[in-house]
């Protein structure tokens, strides 16, 4: 059973492979190391670049207009920020050319906190990349969808910013999660596919043959089935949710999670039928509160479902804050966490109309 | 050494520009020049919101077009502009009417159906890479099409061109640190179209290095300096630079002095400077010396071009302007258009990573 970044590793063969990737590339990509979180260890089309945002994100858009595939990656969603106008160009490119151009590139940059990661490794780009209309952007929770989203990604002529969440990389597959064709035991899996430690000069993967799944962009998938409250969540809080669920669960408070999967285009029609069947609803995720994706679908929910609503629509999201502090109280004051998200889901469950 | 029977063709043996060759050259400087100066009534007149282009930089801009290998996907040259870039696309063969209607910004406007500024252009068919306001970003994208040319093995190269300005930008750099890796050097020709000017900002109050070409050095990037108001050195040295990039499939920076005849902008006022070089001018005052165009034709010509422009002018105001309901299309692709060309011209896959 794959991990996340064991799934990703595995998309990313497959892309190469059957697909038409050309390129995967970012500062440690390409061999030795094969990625900070191993997650390119292996490719053939892996390659290392200049430690230079611009020039990745750049090189992946003139690769793409000239008919390549590239996945690029920028190392930590953190060191995105001083790319944002060449994103606004990718997404732009099919518009400003009224059709004439498409800009079919992945970015992958992985996102959010629990790792340790401190001010400049725990950040979310969630928001930032929702406002650069012309991309598609996806949050993976599990190492199927994590596989499946960037199946699709590839395929897709637009330009895909692909944002796994850093604190899931090592999370293995749960039931239900299992990629077709992969070997059932993670050890035998690890050892057809992880570099050793040492010397990898003479290693060349074994690739299990993973059959294909698309898992369609823009289609969000019902995480845990329930009718009393709503949670529209994405990434990490998907796992943080099931868990703030599974508690409510013994108090007899049944929960209904929402995975969006895809933020843009995101799935409307799913928020809104499970916000029509629990009429409350809780967006998480751990993005800075202001200006915050979640307070979209809030301003969405209020204009469109008020009078389906039994309490106010409520948002958790991270403090506003410039980065995300180093030590554990300060990081756990800084993102929602299961506590927070039970809390949260307990008041709406029990507020009364 | 590679063959080069095929551009020959295309481009013609120029290195000593034949006499046609050089009226066929003043020719497109002309009628650019002619559409500047329509574009820039026609702003005076309310016929567009806003004017920029590149009145002064015709000898350079032109020889260019004239020397591209023109088409769609790696095999031909890939062309990141900018907005001073319009005789290149006259030479090309693109339609001056067409300019006019992104200048006014028409529905008919075949380069963004009205959503750019003027110059702007993008044209698949041809690889103009969509065209820019932001300064240099061009820099940041062309390592990536030099990539695709030298996979696909044959002659085609990159041409990224800007002003001197946008030098001080990091995406100049990341061009040159890109495209010249070592064992990974790229088909890359950086061309600097040198005014001197930053909009109202002179270079010598913000730049200390003598000529901007001069930083290829240290990238082991061959370079040069050209007076790019002289249309002969301009389209023989640009010649020797595309020919160098094309066989050698490395990396060239190419510094052309150039003028900004009507400054910046219409923001600045888009009124002739008469103390620069104009490079029209020069080059009919050696055809009259050399007679090869006599003053009368040249005066010709220019009434000719100028009249024509006045009537597409009156033509295209009476052109459907966008609906607001546009405005949401296109957001997303439908389908991959840009690898259509390259999947036809793809060669077998073998390690592509690296290069």
């Amino acid at each position: 059973m794959a991990t996340v970044v064991q799934a990703i590793r595995l998309a990313l063969h497959v892309g190469e492979t059957r697909l038409g990737v050309t390129d995967v590339f970012g500062q440690d990509i390409g061999p030795p190391l094969g990625g900070v979180f191993t997650q390119t260890q292996g490719l053939r089309t892996a390659w290392n670049t200049p430690l230079d945002e611009r020039g990745i994100v750049g090189t992946a858009i003139g690769l793409a207009l000239a008919g390549q595939r590239p996945v690029a990656e920028i190392q930590f969603c953190d060191y995105a920020f001083n790319v944002i106008d060449l994103l606004k160009l990718a997404g732009g490119m099919c518009w400003s050319s009224a059709g004439d151009f498409n800009c079919p590139l992945v970015l992958m940059t992985p996102v959010g906190a629990g790792i340790h990661g401190s001010i400049y490794h725990s950040h979310s780009f969630d928001a930032q990349a929702t406002r650069l209309a012309g991309w598609k952007v996806v949050v993976p929770s599990n190492p199927l969808d994590a596989y499946g989203l960037m199946l699709s990604a590839i395929v897709d002529p637009n330009p895909v910013m692909y944002l796994p969440p850093k604190a899931l990389l090592r999370m293995k597959a749960g039931p239900g999660e299992h990629i077709p064709g992969e070997p059932n035991d993670d050890r035998a899996l690890s050892r057809m596919i992880d570099a050793p430690l040492g010397d990898r000069s003479n290693w060349s993967p074994k690739w299990p043959d993973v059959e294909d799944v698309f898992v369609p962009l823009g289609q969000a998938r019902i995480a845990r089935e329930g009718r009393e409250v709503t949670v529209v969540t994405y990434g990490r809080m998907v796992v943080i949710a099931l868990q703030a669920s599974a508690e409510l669960a013994k108090e007899g408070i049944e929960i209904e999670v929402v995975d969006l999967r895809t933020l843009a285009p995101y799935d409307w029609q799913s928020v809104e039928r499970s916000v029509r069947k629990t009429h409350r609803i809780l967006c998480v995720n751990e993005d800075t509160a202001i200006t915050n994706f979640g307070e979209h679908i809030v301003r969405r929910v209020t204009e469109e479902l008020f009078y389906e609503l039994y309490a106010p629509p409520k948002l958790l999201a991270g403090a506003h804050v410039p980065g995300i502090g180093l030590a554990d109280s300060i990081e756990h004051a800084s993102v929602p966490h299961v506590g927070s998200v039970t809390k949260a889901l307990r008041e709406l469950a029990l507020h009364e109309p | 050494m590679t063959s080069l029977t095929a551009f020959e063709i295309a481009g013609g043996d120029d290195t000593s520009l034949a006499p046609e060759r050089l009226v066929r050259l003043y020719d497109v400087m002309l009628r650019a020049r002619c559409l500047e100066e329509r574009m820039l009534r026609m702003h005076k007149q309310g016929d567009g919101a806003f004017w920029v282009g590149g009145p002064g930089e015709e000898a350079l801009n032109a020889s260019l077009g004239l020397l591209v290998h023109k088409g769609e996907g790696p095999h031909f040259d890939y062309l990141h502009l900018h907005y001073r870039s319009g005789a290149t696309l006259l030479a090309m063969g693109a339609d001056p009417v067409d300019s006019l209607r992104q200048m006014m910004s028409t529905a008919t406007d075949p380069y963004s159906r009205g959503r750019n500024f003027c110059h702007h252009y993008a044209v698949r068919k041809w690889n103009v890479i969509p065209i820019s306001s932001a300064i240099e970003v061009q820099f940041s994208m062309a390592p990536g099409t030099a990539l695709a040319n030298k996979r696909a093995g044959g002659h085609g190269i990159t041409i990224v061109q800007g002003g001197d300005a946008g030098t001080a930008e990091g995406d100049f750099a990341t061009c040159m640190i890109w495209c010249s890796r070592p064992h990974h050097e790229l088909p890359c020709l950086m061309i600097i179209a040198n005014n001197g000017w930053g909009i109202s900002t002179p270079a010598e109050e913000q730049h200390s290095e003598k000529h901007i070409a001069d930083r290829a050095a240290a990238f082991g990037i061959k370079s040069a300096v050209i007076d790019g108001n002289d249309a002969e050195v301009a389209y023989r040295e640009l010649k020797k630079a595309m020919d160098y990039v094309r066989v050698e499939r490395r990396p060239f920076v190419l510094e052309a002095k150039v003028s900004r005849l009507y400054g910046h902008s219409s923001s600045s006022g888009g009124n002739f400077v008469p103390n620069e070089e104009d490079c029209v001018s020069l080059l009919e005052q050696k055809l009259a010396e050399r007679k090869l165009l006599t003053k009368q034709a040249v005066e010709e010509l220019r009434r000719r071009y100028s009249r024509e422009l006045l009537e597409a002018v009156k033509r295209v105001r009476i052109e459907p302007m966008p609906e607001g309901k546009d405005a949401g299309r296109h957001v997303y692709a439908e389908q991959d258009v840009v690898g259509a060309a390259e999947s036809r011209a793809r060669s077998p896959a073998g390690r592509l990573g690296a290069s």
